[in-house]
Formats: structure tokens, C-alpha cells, sequence
């Protein structure tokens, strides 16, 4: 957290004096310190295997089974004792201030789900075979309340402290990480349920599918970051060809992902648009090299040749089996929204609507970025050029969309290609 | 320029990947094991009846439920982890609340079976494969178990207290566990004609996490039905999903992965680089021969990708070499696309063994100087690549051989004698075939 603005300061020490009023006015009378210490013991335990997932430090981590286990077991106070453990997760990487605000916010959301434990007619202390199953209904409750609570508490922060022009990251609103939070909050619930059989040492038959679910977690996540790499590089790798389109797919793919959260495109197909926007012209290495360094006008031949690329394209990325809908976008990428585009002169919504949003970022970044045969223009003449064919050659909807996020995050033209940069390729052969 | 245009990509199947014959032995054996237990148990829980009907319900509709949410792991496995947990915890119960379970291993073992069927019906339905060996093989570990724990437990010998059940039922899963990776360690050494002290050891390094995670699920149920009655097999099939979501999110973006770079590393063949359908023989060849030499499945995965990525680095030519073949071109022009390959691979950041790998193709098995020989997998790319420029889609039996005679004369610099006698083991037709 840099500079943050008042508000975020003011919002960060409601939720800490919050959680402090509610550790501080709290009865402590009855409460099992044994039991919250091995609770502690498994709070610290999740919090220090948190995975990272954002660049923002958003990490996520299992301490919702240990808070959500004392909810049952030890009661609203006991809980909210137990989520200080937060505070002394052995992991690198939250400030004191970020490390402070997590403490509160799991305090808060244990205290809240204790209360609506309790408030559903859930019975506080280690549960016999006669709790059983009445106390699921409570426990539900509990876990619905804490899972929303931290969502509600955390995203208020996130929308605070966002900088401002970045794009919305909207990892902390992803749906099914919640819904994994939720998961792993039943685990809490076999914690109390087996505290009255195998005592203590319940935490450590738990915590075996905890960390094998976490393991999985980080090779998938390790696996992503690998696989986005790769298709970057070998991207990379096919721009060499031409080094005036040198990080014209990164650049455009990133146009497209502006477009697509400025309209409002679910989070998996602003995912698969950005793939597409990376390998939209894979198709190119199918062009003589000739042709596409060529000054000056081409020939129908040559002309030919560069129609061909979107379905060169289409023959190589289609065996990615998650690529569906960027197999359209990519093949019709080419397209005018007057059906005088090419390969296959559809015109209006026959346009897939992936390819109309990468013919916007496309001719906005070729535009912007040096030719052979031409140089750069400036960015507010591109916009003005994409106005003036709106409905013509592009979806005038995407084309507006494009430029109110342009005026509102800026763009990033490529750096000017020197003229005398030798081509990075062995002609000895 | 572009030689390849009209033609589909068709990759060509080794002459001979697979003995049919004996592939089909393997397969069978643990089906057969299985379907007699089948038999074996209905018979036996027809005879003494169904004890606890509610409890086999229970643990059978759970069961069902894992078994239709099935798992594909990398290297073309099968885990059902819910099914396997919920079918270990019935095996391994003792009481449901206060009141004496157990529920004899033939029951155990019936109960388990038809669910398994049960919830591999959807899977028919939608025309997917039904996968008898690989259902056939959880039902083994599971039987294991159920036979040696239910005697025990009705003989008296298992105690009342948790700390002496804990480590008998701990041993038992490790043994379902070693079951397991046993019988599917045989599969694979027969379908894929590995050696199975390799087989044995990939099989035990991919399941031992999901084991992991499946015999704790299956202890934890078994216990919380003491306390919970049947209610925990309920609570407790949300958590473990958690656990298969996040394996089936990890398998699948494995996949993506393996199809992408099969797809873009064809985007020499596009450029007209190399040869329609190149990269995918050589990627094909190469793993077989890797796999022929013993290679684990990781180094086998690297393997994948870098002979799939050997010619990336002609994009960096102007122009392509006619048809292809690096193996035609002067040994520095060689030693440049390599290096320039390696170097786009290394950009990702996150394959510098595979980079490495690409880097060292072009290096003579024996170098002239002191330097180390090239990796192995490096030394097989390279036989593979060469075999391949000079044989290329051609089914022709004659031009394989003169293509490994020419790569057998070569063995004292070139290539590596061992690699060539693998390559040659898989692409020679043998009496018999």
C-alpha cells in the first residue's frame, strides 16, 4: 500500500478499531485456552501457506476451516481470538499495515459468524453424536456470514486503495475463488466434529487434503504463469520475422482486454481474448518475408498472400482445445463491419464478436506503431481515424469503448523503430 | 515458399507403437480380478444380507457421485479421489454414532462395485469411455483394505482407542496406495513399453499427493461418523471438492499447455521451415525413444516439448532451407538456429531445461574437445531430427532402413550408439508383426 487517500486511511482504522472493540468488550469468561491455542496453532499454519495471487499481494489462504472450527467449538469471542493468529503468519510480503488490516478483517468476519452461529440456534462447545446433523444448518450460516463478510471487507479496500487509470483488477471479485473459500470452510466443520473423538490431534489429519488442495492450487497456478510465458515467447519469436510488428501481438492484445472489461465481457472470455489478441497473426509466418517488409504497393498476388494469414492462423492455433470462441475471433480478425473485409466478406453481427473487438485494437496499434512504408502517427489521429470508419470498417460500439478507456488509462505507442537497425536474422544461408 | 499449402496435418504412428497383443493381457487382468470379486461379494452379501442399508445408501451414493466426477491426470490417468475416499472410509468404519458399523468386507466390496457402475452410467451415456481397468484398479486397493481391516475388526483385535486405530488404519491406506501404483505401474510398462521400475516410480510420485489427500479424506470420514453418524459423509464431500477442483483446474491447464506448444511449434511448418507434420514425428519419435531408454515421465515431458521446439529457431532465417532439413545444412548454421532457438525458448522464462536442451541438438555426441557430451535428450532430438529429415512422411520400409544405416555409421561421433539402437528398435518391422 502506497499513498493511500484519506477515505482508504479512515476505512482501514474503522475496520481495526472495530475488531479491537470486539476483542476488547468481549466475555472471556469459560473459554478453553488449550483448545485456542492448537486453534491458533492451525490459523498460523494456513496463514503461513497463503498463495499469492495478485501482483497487488492478494493472497488467499485456508484460515477460514480454523476460524469457522472455532466458531463451533470455543464461540464468537473465542474465534475472533483464535483469527489473531493472522497477525503472526510466517510468510513474506504484507506490510504491517496490510498485515494489521487482514488481522482485523478475519477477527471480524470470525466474531460475525459466531454471532449468526449462535443467532441460527447453533450450540457452543465441543459437539457429541446428538449435535448432529442440527448443527449443520447454524454451521452454514456461520460460513456464508464469514465468507461474505471478508468479500464485503476486502474488496471495500481494494476499490479504495485502487490507483487511479489502473485497470480494475478483478481477482479479488472472482466468483469461484469464494466459492473455494467456502469449500475449505467446511473443513472447520470436521474439526469440531471429530475434536470430541481424536482430540487434538483432529488439526493434523485435517490439514493432509488442506495442503494437497494447496499444492494443487500453486502447481496450477505455477503452471498458468508458465503457459503465458511460453505463448508469449513463441509469439515473440514469430514477430521476428517482421520487425516492424515487433510486440504488435502484446500490444494488441492488451487493446482488446481494454475493450473487452470496458464492455463488460465476463472474465474467461477477457481471458480468452487475450490469447487471441496474442496469436492473432500467427498466420503471418505463412507470408513471404518479402511481402510483408515490402515498401511501397503490393501486387494482387502479394495481396493474396497477406488474405491468406487469418486462416493460416486458424490452421495452427486450432487444435488448442480451450481457444473456441478466439478461433473465430482470429480467423476473422480481417473482417469490415460492410462485408469488404477479408477472408470471408461477413459484414454487421455475422462478425464474431471477439474478432470486431481485435479488428479495433489491431488497426489502432498498426496506426500507432512504424511501417516499413510509413511512420508512427500520434495517438489522437488514430482515434480520430478509428472514428472516421466507425460503422464502416469497425463496430462503432467498440470503437467508443476503446477510446473512453484510451482517455481514461492512457495508451502506450511502441518506441520508434531505428532506421538503421540491422534484422536480427542469419542471411549468411 | 509454401509447400505445404492444401495439405492437412496429419501426424504418422510409428510403424509399430504398440504389441497389441500383449497390451490387451494387461489390460485385462485387473478387470478380471475385479469381476470376480464382483461376483464373489454379491453373492456373499445376498447370502448374509445387507447390513445398515442406510449406511451402504450413504456411502454408496457418495461413491457414485466421486465416480462421476472423475479425474484426468497428466499422462493419460484416471483418479476419482471422492469415489476412493468414500469407498476407503466404508471399509475402514467401525461405528456410526455410538452403534457398532461394521459392514464385513464383502459388502464393503459389493457396495463399492456397483456404485463405482452406477456412477460410470452418465459417462456411457455421453459416449465417453467407460475405463473398466482403471475403475477396476481402484476397486482392488479397495478390496485390499476392506478384506484385512472388516476380519480384524470383527475378530476383536482392533481397539477402542483412537491412538492404537490410527496407525492400523494409516498402514492400511499406504497399502491400498502401493496396490494401486503396483497394478497401474503393470498397465502402463506393458501399453507404453516402459520399463517398470520407471512406470512404478512415476506412478508413485503422481499419486502420492491424491493419495495423500484421498486416505486422510477417507480416516477423517470414518472417525466423524462416530460423532456425526452418517451426516459426515454429507458435510464432508464439499471439502474434498475443493481439493478435486483445484487438481482438475491444475490437469487441465497441463493440457492446455502440451496442446499449445504442439500447435505452435507448427508454426514452422506454416512459415514452410520444415516439412508438413515434422516436428510432431520427431516429438513422437523421440519420446518413444526416450521412453525405450528409461526416461522418468518429467524428463520425458521436457523431452516433449523440446523436440516439439527443435526448429523454432529457423524463424529467425530469412528464408527457409529448402524442405527443411538442418540436417543438410553446414554444422555452424546448425549450431545457430540451435542457439537462436534455445534463446527464444529461454525468454519464457520458466523452460531452461527444455532451452538447454535445444541449445546442445546440434552437438556431436562425442565433442572433439573436452566439453561435456550433450544431454541425452539433446543426443535423442538430435538421431530423431536427422532420421526424420531423411525419411520424412514416407512409409517406404526401405528408406527407413537406409536412413538407420546412415545414422548407425554415424555412431562414433554423430550420434549416440545407444539412442540408434533404440531408434531402430522402434522403426524396424519384427517377425511377428
Amino acid at each position: 500500500m502506497g499513498k493511500l487517500s484519506r477515505i482508504a486511511w479512515f476505512y482501514i482504522g474503522a475496520v481495526i478499531s472495530a475488531a479491537v472493540i470486539v476483542l476488547v468488550a468481549g466475555t472471556y469468561s469459560g473459554l478453553d485456552w488449550a483448545q485456542i491455542a492448537v486453534l491458533g496453532v492451525l490459523l498460523i499454519a494456513c496463514e503461513s501457506a497463503a498463495t499469492v495471487l495478485n501482483a497487488r499481494g492478494l493472497a488467499w489462504s485456508a484460515n477460514t476451516m480454523a476460524s469457522l472450527a472455532a466458531v463451533v467449538l470455543c464461540g464468537p469471542v473465542g474465534a475472533a481470538v483464535v483469527s489473531c493468529g493472522t497477525l503472526l503468519g510466517l510468510r513474506r510480503g504484507p506490510a504491517p499495515a496490510q498485515r494489521l488490516f487482514n488481522t482485523a478483517m478475519y477477527v471480524l468476519s470470525a466474531y460475525l459468524a459466531g454471532r449468526a452461529y449462535q443467532g441460527f440456534g447453533g450450540h457452543v462447545g465441543t459437539p457429541g453424536p446428538s449435535a448432529f446433523p442440527g448443527l449443520i444448518g447454524p454451521f452454514a450460516a456461520a460460513a456464508v456470514v464469514h465468507v461474505a463478510v471478508n468479500f464485503l471487507l476486502l474488496n471495500g479496500v481494494f476499490w479504495l486503495t485502487r490507483e487511479p487509470g489502473a485497470v480494475i483488477d478483478k481477482v479479488g471479485l472472482d466468483f469461484k475463488l469464494w466459492l473455494t473459500d467456502l469449500g475449505y470452510g467446511a473443513f472447520g466443520v470436521l474439526i469440531a466434529a471429530l475434536w470430541s473423538v481424536l482430540g487434538p490431534f483432529t488439526p493434523v489429519l485435517v490439514l493432509i487434503p488442506v495442503f494437497v488442495a494447496r499444492w494443487a492450487v500453486a502447481q496450477f497456478a505455477a503452471q498458468q504463469r508458465a503457459y503465458e510465458a511460453t505463448v508469449s515467447a513463441l509469439c515473440q519469436a514469430v514477430e521476428t520475422k517482421d520487425f516492424y510488428t515487433r510486440g504488435h501481438s502484446e500490444r494488441v492484445s492488451r487493446g482488446a482486454v481494454m475493450i473487452a472489461s470496458e464492455i463488460g465481457m465476463r472474465p474467461e472470455r477477457v481471458g480468452a481474448i487475450r490469447y487471441a489478441g496474442m496469436l492473432h497473426d500467427v498466420g503471418k509466418l505463412g507470408v513471404p518475408t518479402s511481402v510483408l517488409q515490402k515498401r511501397g504497393s503490393l501486387t494482387d498476388d502479394e495481396y493474396a498472400a497477406i488474405q491468406l494469414h487469418p486462416m493460416r492462423g486458424l490452421d495452427i492455433v486450432r487444435e488448442i482445445g480451450f481457444l473456441d470462441e478466439a478461433l473465430a475471433g482470429i480467423m476473422h480478425h480481417h473482417e469490415r463491419i460492410d462485408g469488404r473485409g477479408y477472408p470471408m466478406g461477413l459484414a454487421g453481427d455475422e462478425i464474431p464478436e471477439f474478432a470486431r473487438v481485435l479488428a479495433v485494437a489491431d488497426a489502432f496499434d498498426a496506426m500507432t506503431s512504424d511501417r516499413s512504408y510509413r511512420g508512427a502517427r500520434p495517438v489522437p489521429e488514430a482515434i480520430l481515424e478509428l472514428r472516421k470508419w466507425a460503422g464502416k470498417q469497425f463496430d462503432p460500439a467498440f470503437v467508443d469503448a476503446f477510446v473512453s478507456a484510451i482517455e481514461r488509462d492512457g495508451w502506450t505507442a511502441p518506441e520508434a523503430v531505428p532506421a538503421e537497425e540491422p534484422l536480427r536474422t542469419i542471411e549468411s544461408l | 515458399m509454401t509447400p505445404v499449402a492444401g495439405r492437412r496435418y496429419q501426424p504418422r504412428s510409428l510403424s509399430r507403437p504398440i504389441p497389441a497383443a500383449r497390451q490387451v493381457q494387461a489390460h485385462w487382468l485387473p478387470v478380471a480380478l475385479a469381476g470376480l470379486l464382483l461376483i464373489w461379494s454379491v453373492t456373499q452379501t445376498g447370502v448374509s444380507g445387507v447390513r445398515d442399508v442406510h449406511a451402504a445408501l450413504a456411502f454408496g451414493a457418495l461413491i457414485a457421485f466421486g465416480e462421476l466426477l472423475r479425474l484426468n491426470l497428466p499422462g493419460d490417468r484416471e483418479a476419482a479421489p471422492i469415489a476412493t475416499a468414500g469407498a476407503l472410509a466404508y471399509a475402514l468404519l467401525l461405528r456410526i454414532g455410538t452403534e457398532s458399523a461394521r459392514p464385513g468386507a464383502a459388502q464393503v466390496i459389493a457396495v463399492t462395485a456397483i456404485a463405482m457402475g452406477v456412477g460410470a452410467l452418465p459417462h456411457l451415456a455421453v459416449g465417453r469411455p467407460a475405463r473398466l481397468t482403471a475403475m477396476s484398479v481402484r476397486l482392488l486397493g479397495v478390496a485390499v483394505v476392506a478384506a484385512t481391516f472388516q476380519p480384524l475388526a470383527s475378530a476383536g483385535l482392533v481397539s477402542e482407542h483412537w491412538w492404537s486405530q490410527l496407525p492400523v488404519m494409516l498402514g492400511l491406506v499406504v497399502v491400498a496406495w502401493l496396490v494401486e501404483s503396483v497394478v497401474a505401474a503393470f498397465i502402463r510398462t506393458e501399453a507404453l513399453r516402459t520399463r517398470f521400475a520407471v512406470a512404478l516410480s512415476d506412478e508413485f510420485r503422481v499419486q502420492l499427493a491424491i493419495f495423500a489427500a484421498t486416505g486422510a479424506s477417507a480416516l477423517l470420514i470414518a472417525f466423524a461418523a462416530e460423532v456425526m453418524g452418517l451426516a459426515a459423509v454429507a458435510v464432508f464431500a464439499a471439502p474434498l471438492l475443493v481439493t478435486q477442483v483445484a487438481l482438475r483446474r491444475y490437469a487441465g491447464i497441463r493440457a492446455t499447455y502440451l496442446q499449445t506448444v504442439r500447435a505452435l511449434a507448427r508454426v514452422t511448418e506454416i512459415g514452410g521451415y520444415v516439412e508438413t507434420g515434422h516436428s510432431a514425428r520427431v516429438s513422437r519419435l523421440a519420446v518413444a525413444i526416450g521412453r525405450e531408454l528409461g526416461m522418468p515421465e518429467a524428463a520425458l515431458l521436457e523431452l516433449e516439448y523440446a523436440a516439439l521446439m527443435h526448429d523454432i529457431g529457423q524463424l529467425s532465417l530469412r528464408d527457409p532451407v529448402p524442405g527443411g532439413a538442418t540436417v543438410l545444412v553446414a554444422r555452424e548454421d546448425q549450431k545457430r538456429i540451435a542457439e537462436y532457438g534455445a534463446e527464444v525458448i529461454q525468454q519464457a522464462r520458466v523452460l531452461d531445461a527444455v532451452a538447454d536442451i535445444v541449445r546442445r541438438q546440434s552437438d556431436p555426441c562425442r565433442p572433439g574437445d573436452s566439453s561435456p557430451p550433450p544431454p541425452l535428450s539433446s543426443r535423442i532430438i538430435r538421431a530423431a531430427n536427422a532420421y526424420d529429415d531423411l525419411v520424412g512422411n514416407s512409409t517406404d520400409l526401405s528408406q527407413a532402413a537406409e536412413a538407420v544405416e546412415r545414422l548407425r555409421l554415424d555412431t562414433a561421433a554423430e550420434y549416440d550408439p545407444h539412442v540408434v539402437t533404440a531408434l531402430t528398435h522402434l522403426v524396424t518391422p519384427r517377425p511377428g508383426d
